[in-house]
């Protein structure tokens, strides 16, 4: 390549002082090139439109695809981390003395915790084993004393308050029943209409054991712990005077609600501050990294979707390539002319592919504006946060000129070889 | 750099240094291949002095097309050497011959070949565009060629809201804009009228009187009659006719 261009040189050099008549070759310099392709776009402004729609089109649907997805997921996140984000889980392993402790958390558990900074709510609760069987009935005797089997909690009065419920009816039970550990008792709607508890008016118990508890509240949602729903959720202290503490094998846990941002911090506080001496004895949870999720919730569906956006792609390149095709053929005088005044063939493709590289761009520039502007529609209409990634907005007009140009060469070439005693017959 | 030679007039040809002999045909002839092959131009001689005015006659399909092809470097004979400014053609490289053709020879055609949507004066610009000329002289030459046809007042105007006189006049102005050697003008009353047709011919003649060379291709008589020089293609064979009597007037200029 190198060795050819330097035997032209040579030959060219040779020639020139031996023949006075050849004269400096033509040229199109750059910006003679964009100001001839600026007015050959503005000659059929109309054409010039629709030729670039299939690019606007494609890169358009691109940019909202991918800005749509990213807005999706950021709120499948969102919803994700308001929930679990702020939750913690601690659990009571033992440590060294498993065998011997049945219940690591020391009693003051729940207000050591809120004493940290970035907690709301934090209580123990554990699976009671009761005594008899854990079936609840409605009345001790006659056609009510048909029993549903159903889990009993202990729970101190922080369990509920973290776990955020919605009460139908009465209230929750709180550090007064706690103290007092009076035979109170909260169970969920579920339960309530099997048991036939229609009112707390009539001031009904529930027989636990064959153990009676007035019913203070029905629950019919939860934030999160969904199985309180289906439970008979009693005072810790009142489950330890009949029952006991947790049982064996039945470890207790502690469930934390936090600030959201502080959960981390306090996963990593909380052992120390229930014991600084065993912090062994206690495993917190946190909650996951929503970072690890986000790439698994919408990974298929966007790649579906590119795909789309990508035959759209392909569709916009076929349409320049068209128009551009039959914008050639119609301007084979001009071409005529042009390479009658001077234009090289390489100038003529040069022409001809700035125009549909421009276009491209145009069409890509103006697809990326109107893609943005569906993302933040959709947002708007959905109360979302949109969210376009920089790079999506920065490559797409990108991608507009490069499929003008790969649209532009097989018309470009086709101009090129045009012969210019064909062009002017006409 | 002939071209951008500074000039104190547009249309006046460069005649400093450069060879009386603007072409020159020597054996030139142009057979296409096939079977059996078609000899459109026969081995001609013909040699074209600086400031001539010569007409090609001929019946249409009698090889004229050719002549011109051959004539304005947009085609290459099979046979003979073409001089142009005393530069053989036939052995240049395209690129050269395409420089040639940009810089030397003027054109001017039977259907204008105008750009479309470009007005008067821009479509005269586009004649320097790949001559290298500075853009700040661009326009001021082209305004002032349109001056030089007559067409100062429609110099914004487009083609398409211009008679057939004003257009040729615009190819014209285009032609000359480049400062060429020879002027290759194809049938350019074919679409006028007689009187628009008298117009651009008297045109012709003022530049014929101020130096130009004038190559005029044609099927009219009455467009011939005009020219200094006769030269007749029938059956692709090219012949002189005999007036020298004019044809020393028009070398005495």
């Amino acid at each position: 390549m190198n060795l050819r261009n330097l035997k032209a040189r040579a030959l060219r050099l040779r020639r020139r002082p031996g023949t006075p008549g050849v004269v400096p070759r033509t040229r199109l310099r750059p910006l003679d090139l964009l100001t001839e392709a600026h007015a050959g776009i503005l000659q059929r402004p109309g054409r010039s439109a629709l030729t670039a729609l299939g690019t606007v089109l494609g890169v358009g649907t691109f940019v909202a695809i991918l800005g749509l997805t990213a807005t999706a997921s950021s709120q499948i996140d969102a919803r994700f981390n308001t929930l679990v984000a702020t939750e913690v889980t601690i659990e009571d392993i033992g440590g060294d003395g498993a065998e011997r402790i049945v219940n690591a958390f020391p009693d003051d558990a729940p207000s050591r915790l809120e004493k940290l900074h970035g907690v709301r709510h934090a209580g123990v609760y554990w699976h009671v084993d009761v005594t008899g069987g854990s079936t609840v009935t409605a009345a001790p005797v006659g056609d009510m004393a048909g029993g549903e089997e159903a889990p009993v909690v202990a729970a101190t009065p922080g369990v509920l308050a973290a776990a955020g419920p919605t009460l139908s009816q009465g209230r929750v039970f709180d550090a007064f029943h706690q103290r007092r550990a009076e035979d109170v008792v909260v169970i969920g709607s579920g339960l309530a209409d099997r048991l036939g508890i229609t009112t707390l008016e009539t001031r009904p118990a529930v027989f636990v054991g064959g153990t009676p508890l007035t019913v203070i509240g029905i629950v019919d949602d939860v934030a999160r712990q969904e199985d309180l729903l289906l439970s008979v959720i009693v005072p810790s202290s009142t489950a330890e005077k009949y029952w006991g503490g947790p049982a064996r094998g039945e470890r207790a846990k502690m469930l934390v609600s936090t600030r959201l941002g502080a959960a981390t911090q306090i996963a990593r506080e909380a052992a120390l501050a229930l014991d600084p001496a065993h912090p062994d004895r206690f495993k917190s949870i946190p909650p996951p990294d929503p970072r690890t999720l986000r790439g698994n919730v919408s990974g298929d569906l966007n790649q579906l979707l590119l795909l789309l956006a990508g035959i759209c792609l392909v569709i916009g390149t076929v349409g320049i390539a068209n128009t551009t095709l039959v914008a050639v053929l119609e301007r084979t005088a001009e071409i005529g002319v042009r390479r009658a005044l001077g234009a090289r063939a390489r100038h003529i493709t040069a022409q001809f592919l700035t125009e549909s590289g421009a276009l491209g761009a145009l069409g890509g520039l103006v697809g990326t504006s109107l893609g943005t502007l569906t993302v933040v529609g959709v947002a708007v209409a959905r109360d979302w946060t949109p969210v376009v990634h920089p790079a999506t907005v920065a490559a797409a007009p990108l991608i507009g000129l490069a499929t003008g140009l790969l649209a532009g060469l097989y018309p470009a070439w086709r101009a090129s070889r045009i012969q210019p005693v064909e062009a002017l017959r006409r | 750099m002939t071209a951008s030679a500074p000039h104190p007039r547009t249309d006046a040809p460069d005649v400093l240094a450069a060879p009386e002999l603007v072409m020159e045909f020597d054996e030139v002839a142009l057979t296409y291949p096939g079977s059996p092959p078609v000899e459109a131009l026969k081995p001609c001689h013909l040699a074209v002095e600086r400031g001539d005015y010569l007409a090609v006659v001929g019946p249409s399909g009698s090889g004229k097309s050719t002549f011109l092809n051959i004539a304005g470097l947009l085609d290459v004979p099979t046979q003979g050497r073409y001089l142009l400014d005393g530069t053989d053609t036939t052995a240049l490289r395209e690129a050269d011959r395409t420089a040639l053709r940009g810089r030397r020879i003027g054109f001017v055609f039977q259907a204008f070949h105008l750009v479309p949507h470009r007005s008067a004066v821009e479509n005269v610009t586009l004649s320097m565009l790949y001559a290298g000329t500075p853009r700040r002289e661009r326009r001021e030459r082209a305004l002032e060629a349109l001056h030089r046809v007559g067409l100062d007042h429609r110099a914004d105007a487009l083609p398409i809201r211009m008679s057939g006189g004003e257009r040729q006049r615009v190819a014209i102005a285009r032609a000359l804009v480049a400062r060429p050697s020879l002027l290759l003008c194809d049938e350019l009353t074919g679409n006028l009228d007689s009187a628009t047709a008298e117009s651009v011919l008297t045109l012709l003649d003022e530049l014929h009187r101020d130096g130009m060379t004038l190559l005029v291709i044609t099927h009219d008589p009455v467009v011939a009659a005009r020219a200094a020089r006769r030269v007749t293609i029938r059956d692709g064979v090219l012949t002189e006719a005999e007036t020298p009597a004019v044809h020393t007037a028009a070398g005495a200029r």
